[in-house]
């Protein structure tokens, strides 16, 4: 019989722990299918982060190293200095890449550092049990936001893509959604970008995958799905911010 | 013979770096200890390396946290304050078991504190400055030739070990020049990096760097494996100087800079006929307890000379049991003692004794 669907070599054959219904399944997969079609898993190093997505170093076959809270762009730095030829990607959510890390995300880019950075927004800490987010928006309840996100005590969103992209480091930068087969498509098609772009070495790389959080939002898979179309996707407009290709 | 050349302390660092084989420096700017970054970010270019000014001081051990993990010898630098900063990154390059090599040119503090020397980061340096039940090797130089040596030795302690060094300087020596030889010492010979995350080439599983375990009993195991290397470490590699204590009934005991105006209190001291001598540690961690407990009977007392309020005397009083009284003498705040201070607490102690 003819294989028609398998996993990818990129991704090890072990259970995934995220809950039901999180959409980082989709992102390891299409992460694992680029490196599979660029063959780059043997030069890859990824770099795990601090947050639900803490353990991919136990789900991507490539060497990984897991770093401190926030701290993953300066790591994937040390990596990469020590081999420009090697494939360095971080894989990061929001309260690690714009709150603890918006220092080293803002200066990675800011230098042309050649990585690329996977940033999953999905407007919530996930791993410690949902607080409000730096991607949180006006409004949503969450555990450390109860009556709503007050902007006038907790301030505003961050739109990484867009604030990103004021800067002359970064070559590419692509805003990306996972809650339908046409924006899931189009997230493999920036991931591959992204990755490409660092194989070009043409510098820094970005692709922000609006995410959902089912468990801590409080939702069904399928509510959330909507709940990211119906809030998210208007606060976070999909498309490309940056590209130097 | 090697020719000699006239350097300072914290250039010396930097070129005994590059020496042993760094070719990735990341820093960010602090006094006293910037011409390091300066001498690197001049010298790396020429000679295929990486300098590379971090944002902050965070990023900068991180960087040394990836570089490690890649295999690369691997050197930041910083002074009291930024080495607070770095304490995070060094918590877990000791966790995930990867070698790099830290400096602090000491100032003083607390918080912002001043510029000028101090040695008020002992406890820091030696007590583990991170989080976390974890140890570092620190090794404190007193002229700008043991800089050198000890620099070289840093990175072979690090790779051999696969931890954390600390070169712990003060203001005073990174500023100071000195005549100096380049010849480094011998090295070790040290086991292949295969755990290193440099690609696994399609030749062999996943290497992971990491220092995260869920399971108690998984990263109990890891830690007391761990505390095993320490243990080996206090056993095989302390280091100390032994001047003039033959026969000596008063001991003196400092290290770094201090050390040196300690030696200079010693010989008045002999002068004027009182029998001082001088114990420098030059291994922090590990401390260098036999160097005083094998004087326990023949000194009357010991007096602990720190730029700081009082912090290796604490280890000196463990080391020796309380068998012997225990004194100190210190200047904090950016000041450093004067011989004729030292004297002068010495002869107090000596008056009181006799």
């Amino acid at each position: 019989m003819k294989q028609v669907f398998k996993k990818p070599h990129a991704l090890c054959d072990v259970p995934l722990h995220y809950c039901p219904g999180c959409t980082h399944g989709i992102v390891h997969r299409l992460v694992a299918e680029v490196i599979d079609e660029l063959g780059i898993e043997g030069t890859t190093i990824g770099v795990a982060p601090v947050g639900c997505s803490v353990f991919a170093y136990d789900y991507f076959n490539c060497d990984m190293v897991e770093a401190a809270h926030g701290r993953a762009p300066a790591v994937a730095t040390g990596i990469k200095r020590t081999n420009q030829d090697n494939i360095v990607f971080t894989y990061q959510g929001d309260g690690d890449l714009a709150a603890i890390g918006t220092a080293e995300t803002v200066h990675a880019a800011a230098r042309g550092e050649n990585i690329t950075v996977i940033f999953i927004n999905n407007a919530i800490y996930g791993m410690t049990g949902g607080q409000m987010a730096p991607t949180s928006l006006p409004g949503q309840i969450t555990q450390t936001s109860p009556y709503g996100r007050n902007t006038e005590t907790q301030g505003f969103p961050i739109r990484v893509s867009e604030m990103l992209s004021t800067l002359d480091g970064p070559a590419y930068i692509e805003r990306v959604a996972v809650d339908c087969v046409k924006n899931i498509n189009q997230a493999k098609k920036a991931i591959k970008k992204a990755f490409t772009c660092q194989v070009e070495k043409k510098g820094f790389s970005l692709v922000e995958v609006v995410s959902t959080c089912p468990t801590n939002w409080g939702l069904s898979p399928e509510e959330a799905m909507k709940w990211l179309q119906e809030n998210m996707l208007p606060y976070y407009p999909l498309g490309v911010y940056c590209d130097k290709l | 013979m090697a020719e000699k050349v006239l350097l300072k302390g914290n250039e010396a660092i930097a070129e005994a770096a590059i020496l042993a084989g760094c070719r990735y420096f990341f820093g960010y700017p602090i006094t006293p200890q910037t011409e390091i970054s300066a001498y690197m970010a001049k010298r790396m270019p020429k000679i295929g390396g990486v300098f590379l000014q971090a944002e902050s001081e965070i990023s900068a051990c991180n960087m040394v946290y990836g570089a490690a993990a890649a295999g690369a010898r691997v050197m930041t630098s910083s002074s009291s304050p930024g080495i607070s900063l770095k304490a995070e990154a060094i918590s877990y390059i000791a966790g995930a078991d990867l070698p790099a090599v830290v400096v602090n040119i000491m100032r003083a503090g607390p918080g912002l504190g001043g510029i000028q020397p101090s040695q008020s980061d002992y406890h820091q340096a030696t007590k583990g400055l991170g989080h976390g039940d974890y140890k570092m090797i620190v090794l404190a130089p007193a002229s700008v030739q043991e800089i050198i040596n000890l620099t070289a030795e840093a990175f072979d302690l690090a790779d051999f070990y696969r931890m954390p060094v600390m070169i712990l300087g003060d203001g005073t020596l990174g500023q100071m020049m000195e005549p100096v030889t380049f010849e480094l010492p011998e090295g070790r010979k040290l086991p292949e990096k295969t755990w290193a995350t440099n690609g696994t080439k399609m030749e062999r599983e996943h290497n992971v760097v990491n220092s995260l375990y869920i399971q108690p009993d998984i990263l109990e195991k890891i830690v007391t494996e761990r505390n095993k290397k320490y243990q080996q470490i206090e056993e095989t590699e302390t280091k100390y100087e032994a001047y003039r204590m033959e026969d000596a009934e008063y001991m003196i005991t400092a290290y770094g800079s201090t050390a040196r105006i300690a030696k200079n209190a010693v010989d008045e001291l002999r002068e004027q006929g009182i029998k001082a001598g001088l114990i420098r540690p030059i291994t922090l961690w590990p401390f260098p307890k036999e160097a005083y407990k094998q004087y326990v009977g023949q000194v009357k007392a010991i007096l602990s000379v720190e730029m700081c309020l009082g912090q290796m005397v604490d280890d000196v009083k463990l080391a020796v049991e309380s068998k012997v009284p225990v004194h100190f003498y210190g200047r904090w705040g950016g000041n450093i003692p004067y011989p004729n201070e030292i004297i002068e607490k010495m002869k107090e102690i000596v008056g009181g004794i006799a």
